[in-house]
Formats: structure tokens, C-alpha cells, sequence
């Protein structure tokens, strides 16, 4: 799970890492009233899960509470990589002599979190990586023992030569750990750090990814989950895992792996996939109800695909699901069947009783759901 | 020979008492696995589908000399029970719970290399070795003996390659499920290590998936050290990037882990790639007779 800038900077603020003032706004004049209460100019700034907000014009200026009024007009309900801007973030204007990063990731390569650090600041960091690899530097932690008083020193020396600065920025280095770990981050980033013009050291910016693992344990965390569409949220809470994408077979599978080479065999067959679904392990009726209804809800799908292996997963319960989704929803896009394994012959019984076939093999049911895609009728 | 597990590995299930624990060591020990010991705090001294359960690992191991076990522990409290099976001196662990927070992992492996034992896993189905023993949650019926060695980091993918590999008469040695999961304690380079050192195995069946760099580093591996002919498929080449499919491991980021790169990494190293599932009992049985 991600959160906004403002949300992250909440969590920084709560362990001690200098960020500027602001506060998050959903009104332009709501905006206004925090650039008079912030005095000074101000800068407003898009919450949108994407990257590159300041090249799409989602960070402007506003040097007075009415110029803020204005600007925060335009960005907010731009539309940033296909996201509607829905809040910004109002926030003090620093005046900034250098920037640098500061950012951790899981190196699942080294199999221990890597800490890294850049004087090249305020740019796409993957972009430093790619261009000028020796500007990174980097230090692997132990998880036993967390992030070293050597290692934050040696991190901070490499972005600032003055000693009063690099223990401000050591010191920045622990409590971003701190974030990381106890927070079960999978990213936890400053970019840019920097340096104003009167020798303070502030995260202008915050970026945190959340592992949607360790949700469970900080639920003032889970509670920060925005913008999520209605589809992801009825699949989110049944367990499933759900991906939307453009195509118009849509998938209903067990298994992470199987539903993804599933995708995989549909368009190599020539089709589309329109979606990516698992029903997860232990898979009730109500689970195939609600893929049922998540699938059926997108405008593009043109046929379905139920592609099960019964292992955990029974497929007498999938058959039930199914049954029962034919008769709860309107389903108006053909339905083809495979099943096999636990259960199979009372999954074949229960489909039977509704007027339903199921295939056994994987190939021969995406070729029957392509042609019933193509030809769209029941 | 196979590897992993066999007839003389003797099992403690943790979480036995549990509605998952119990089922799935009532299909292990119809198996035949030797299934010794269950562990589940509080419960000691009762018994659950006819094997005696104690309240911990290390009681388990000591009463039963057992030398493997296999959670079956909710993801809250999962993380803890592998510790406590390498703490009791277990040498092997499967770890079936999906959901554990990757920090957590991140400490099991630092224990695990430090004490020089195995987890396979988190979020796998687990290992079996045809006809001697089975150590997870995998349908027995589909496997038969053989001499195909099978890793991969799927499970119901796993069960339709492992199914048509048997249709094919091509039997299995070992398969193992190494996990779905960013961090997984048991990789492809160290299934394959120990295939290529048994001699029962004659070709190895490598499943791959998008996310991480597993399949890349174990391409490279395979071109150096392995003498074996090595099958792979990679899931996930629609998968859009940024996106978690399912697994928490399966997520194209930064532009790195997709499908793409992993195939021409196979292809690079040498390694027969099938394009689909169905191809790759194909594309064993031109290095394996079938029986």
C-alpha cells in the first residue's frame, strides 16, 4: 500500500525528521487559509500515487494566500498519469542552497534492507542509477542489529562536508530507519534532503510504500488507505487479489502463478486478458460470488474464464459460486468452465444440475472463451 | 535418492490442532510421511489425528527425535514458530502461512544462515518427493516417481505442470514450492545445487514469475555450474508494471523483474523455455524417456 506525501510526512514528523510546515487542503479556499496561516509564500502540491508531479504541473507557487487560492484552482481535479488530483498539500516555501537522498528499500538480491544515499537530489533516483551509478552510495543493514552509528556516519558524509551538518544528517539517516523498520516499509525515501540557504537540514519531500503484510500490526497505518476504486475495496475485503487491465477475457483463478500464465496463454492465443483475479486457497462460494461480481462490473469483458486446480481450493465450492452467481447476478457474458482436481466430480454434478459444462484442460478452455469473446453472445 | 525429504525424514507439525493442521497432516500421514510429532502451545499431552501433541517444538523434537517441521500457524504468530523449530535444533522448516511482514523474514533468514539450517518458504505449498514423502499442502494424486526434479515459486501453477508431467509418464524426484513471498529462504540456486547432486534426478523443471531477480541470478548459476538440462517457464509476461499479482513477491519495480528479462535470461543461459504451461512436459520428455 502507498500513502500520500502528506501522510508520510506525518510519520517523519512523529519521529523527529525536520519536514516544512503545511497542512493537506481539498478546497482552493481551504488552501488559502493555510498559506495566511503559514504566512509567506507558499508551495502547493498534488497528492497523487504517481510519480513526476512537478513536470505534469501538479507543484505550484503561490506567494500570497489569494496566488495560492489560484494555483490550487488548477491542480486540484487536474488529472496527473490518468489520477484525478484530490487533495494538495500546502506547505511552506524553503529556500534551498543543495539537495541530496536519502531513501531504503528491501535488496531482495542481498536479502537485507540497502540504505542509500546521493548528493544528486531532487531527481528520479532509478534515473542516477541508470546514468551516474558512482553517486550512489550504499550500506546493507543487519536486521539483527538495524542501522550502525558507523554506517549513518559514513552515509552522511558522502552528502555534506560540514560536520555540524552531517551529524543533523546522520541523526535524519537513524530516524528514517526507525520509520522503515518499525513501520514494516518496503520503501521508506526523502528526496530531495536539503540543505536552506540558513545551514538546516529538512525532508522537502517523503515517500513511503507500506508492506501490505505488516498492515495488520499498525492499523493508524491501514487507516491512511485512499482513492481506492470500489472494485479493489469489495476485493480487498474478500480476499482476493484484483487487477484491473484493459483487455475483454475476464479471469477467475486459484493461485497467483496459475492466474498469471493463464493471462499469459490468453494472449498468446490472441486475446485479451481483462483482468488479473485469484480466489486465493480456501476458496468459499462467497469468494466466487464476489469475483463474480467484480468481473462482471467491467463495461470491457466480453466473456469469462474460470480456470481452478483444486488443491486446498475444493471445486465443488467454486461450482457453488458459480451456480449461485448465475442466479443473484445478471450475468450477460458467456461463462467457460475449467476445472480439476479436489472435488471434481460433485463441481461436475453441481454444474450439471444448473445446465453448465467444465472443461478439464487449460488450453482447450481459453480457446472456447476466446471464441465466445469474440463473438460476445451467451 | 531425491532431495529435501524421503522416507527417513520424520515431521512435527506445528499448528496441528488447527483446522488447516489437521487436515493437512491427516493427507501427509495417509502419504506415508512420518508424521512423529505435533506442537501447539497449550495442548500438550493431547493427541490430534493419532499423533501425540505437545506444547513445544523442542519437548516434540526431544520425545520424537524429529528432524523437520511444517507450520500451518496464522500469520501473526508464524514468524515465531519458525524460530522456535531452529531454536529446538530442527533442521528443516517449511513454512506454509502466507501474509508474514517481510521485516520479519528478513530476521528468520539471518538465523537461518547463521545456524546453517533450511526454510522453505514463507507463502508455499511445500516439498514432496514422490512415493516416499510429502511435506505441504500439495494434492498427492497428481505426483508420481520419476525422475524430474520440479522448483518453482507457484503453487496451483505447480500442481497443472506437475499434473501433465505425469499425464506424459515423466515422474518426479522432487518438487519443491520455494514461495510466493519477496524473501524466501530456499531460492532456485539451492534447488538446483541439490538436484544436480542427486543422482535420481535427470532434468530439472524450473517455474519463474515476475518480481525480484531470482530467475536471473539462477540462469547465470545454471550456465556456470549445472551439467543437468534445465526446463523453464517465467508467469507474468501480461502483467502490467507496478502492480502486485497475488504474490507479494510478483511486482515488476523500477522497470526490473519482468518477464522479458528473465526469459532471455533462460534462453542466454542455455535453458529450454516454454512459451506455454502445456509445452513443457514436451520439452522434458525430449531429456527424460517417459516411463
Amino acid at each position: 500500500m502507498n500513502i500520500h506525501e502528506y501522510q508520510a510526512k506525518e510519520v517523519f514528523a512523529r519521529y523527529g525528521i525536520p519536514v516544512p510546515p503545511g497542512r493537506v487542503a481539498k478546497s482552493p479556499s481551504e488552501a488559502m487559509r493555510i498559506a495566511s496561516e503559514l504566512g509567506g509564500p507558499v508551495v502547493v502540491k498534488a497528492q497523487v500515487h504517481v510519480g513526476g508531479r512537478g513536470k505534469a504541473g501538479g507543484i505550484k507557487f503561490g506567494s500570497t494566500p489569494s496566488e495560492t487560492e489560484k494555483v490550487a484552482s488548477q491542480v486540484l481535479g487536474m488529472k496527473i498519469k490518468g489520477l484525478t488530483v484530490e487533495k494538495v498539500l500546502v506547505t511552506t516555501s524553503i529556500d534551498v542552497a543543495t539537495e541530496s537522498y536519502l531513501g531504503i528499500v528491501v535488496d531482495r538480491r542481498a536479502k537485507r534492507p540497502v540504505f542509500m544515499a546521493s548528493p544528486a537530489g531532487g531527481v528520479d533516483i532509478e534515473e542516477v542509477a541508470r546514468t551516474s551509478p558512482e553517486k550512489i552510495f550504499k550500506m546493507h543493514i543487519d536486521p539483527c542489529t538495524g542501522l550502525l552509528p558507523y554506517q549513518s556516519r559514513f552515509l552522511a558524509s558522502k552528502l555534506d562536508g560540514d560536520p555540524k551538518l552531517r551529524s543533523q544528517i546522520a541523526s535524519i539517516s537513524h530516524k528514517l530507519w526507525r520509520v522503515f523498520w518499525e513501520m514494516d516499509c518496503s520503501l521508506a525515501e526523502i528526496n530531495p534532503l536539503v540543505k536552506t540557504k540558513d545551514g538546516q537540514i529538512i525532508a522537502l519531500d517523503a515517500k513511503i510504500n507500506l508492506d501490505d503484510n505488516g498492515l495488520d500490526r499498525h492499523p493508524e497505518l491501514a487507516a491512511m488507505r485512499e482513492g481506492e476504486s470500489e472494485n479493489d475495496r469489495m476485493a480487498r475485503e474478500m480476499g482476493l487479489s484484483y487487477v484491473k487491465l484493459e483487455g475483454s477475457v475476464g479471469c477467475c483463478v486459484n493461485g497467483a502463478g496459475l492466474a498469471m500464465a493463464t493471462m499469459d496463454l490468453i494472449k498468446h492465443h490472441g486475446g485479451e486478458p481483462a483482468n488479473f483475479l485469484d480466489i486465493g486457497g480456501s476458496s468459499s462460494p462467497e469468494k466466487v460470488l464476489t469475483a463474480m461480481r467484480i468481473i462482471c462490473s467491467d463495461p470491457g469483458v466480453r466473456a469469462v474464464f474460470f480456470n481452478i486446480f483444486g488443491g486446498i481450493t475444493r471445486c465443488d465450492d467454486v461450482a457453488t459460486g458459480i451456480v449461485t452467481a448465475l442466479k443473484e447476478i445478471e450475468v450477460k457474458v458467456p461463462i467457460v468452465i475449467r476445472l480439476t482436481g479436489t472435488n471434481e466430480q460433485r463441481a461436475r454434478e453441481i454444474l450439471g444440475k444448473a445446465g453448465l459444462a467444465a472443461t478439464t484442460s487449460m488450453d482447450e478452455g481459453v480457446r472456447q472463451v476466446l471464441r465466445m469473446a469474440q463473438e460476445g453472445v451467451s | 535418492m531425491s532431495i529435501l525429504v524421503d522416507e527417513k525424514t520424520r515431521v512435527i507439525v506445528q499448528g496441528i490442532t488447527g483446522r488447516d493442521g489437521s487436515f493437512h497432516a491427516k493427507t501427509m500421514i495417509d502419504y506415508g510421511t512420518k508424521v512423529v510429532a505435533g506442537a501447539t502451545p497449550g495442548k500438550g499431552g493431547t493427541e490430534c489425528v493419532g499423533v501425540p501433541v505437545f506444547d513445544s517444538v523442542l519437548e516434540a523434537r526431544e520425545a520424537t527425535g524429529a528432524n523437520a517441521s511444517i507450520a500451518y500457524v496464522p500469520a501473526t504468530f508464524a514468524a515465531d514458530a519458525v524460530h522456535e523449530a531452529f531454536d529446538a535444533g530442527i533442521e528443516l522448516v517449511v513454512c506454509i502461512t502466507e501474509g508474514i511482514p517481510t521485516s520479519e523474514v528478513l530476521k528468520i533468514y539471518g538465523k537461518m544462515k547463521a545456524l546453517g539450517v533450511r526454510m522453505i518458504g514463507p507463502n508455499c505449498p511445500g516439498v514432496i518427493s514422490p512415493g516416499k514423502c510429502k511435506v505441504g499442502i500439495m494434492p498427492a494424486r497428481i505426483h508420481t516417481p520419476g525422475n524430474v526434479g520440479v522448483v518453482s515459486r507457484s503453487g496451483t501453477l505447480t500442481y497443472e505442470v506437475v499434473n501433465q508431467l505425469t499425464s506424459a509418464g515423466l515422474g518426479q524426484s522432487t518438487c519443491i514450492g520455494i514461495g510466493g513471498d519477496p524473501i524466501i529462504g530456499t531460492n532456485f540456486i539451492d534447488a538446483l545445487t541439490l538436484f544436480e547432486a542427486d543422482p535420481e534426478t535427470k532434468a530439472v523443471v524450473l517455474i519463474g514469475e515476475i518480481g525480484g531477480t531470482d530467475e536471473e541470478e539462477a540462469a547465470e548459476f545454471i550456465k556456470a555450474k549445472i551439467r543437468k538440462p534445465v526446463v523453464g517457464f517465467v508467469a507474468g509476461q501480461t502483467a502490467p508494471p507496478g502492480k502486485r499479482m497475488g504474490h507479494a513477491g510478483a511486482i515488476v519495480s523500477g522497470g526490473t523483474g519482468t518477464a522479458k528479462e528473465k526469459i532471455e535470461a533462460f534462453k542466454k543461459a542455455g535453458i529450454a523455455v516454454a512459451d506455454i504451461p502445456s509445452q513443457i512436459s514436451q520439452l522434458v520428455s525430449g531429456f527424460v524417456k517417459p516411463a
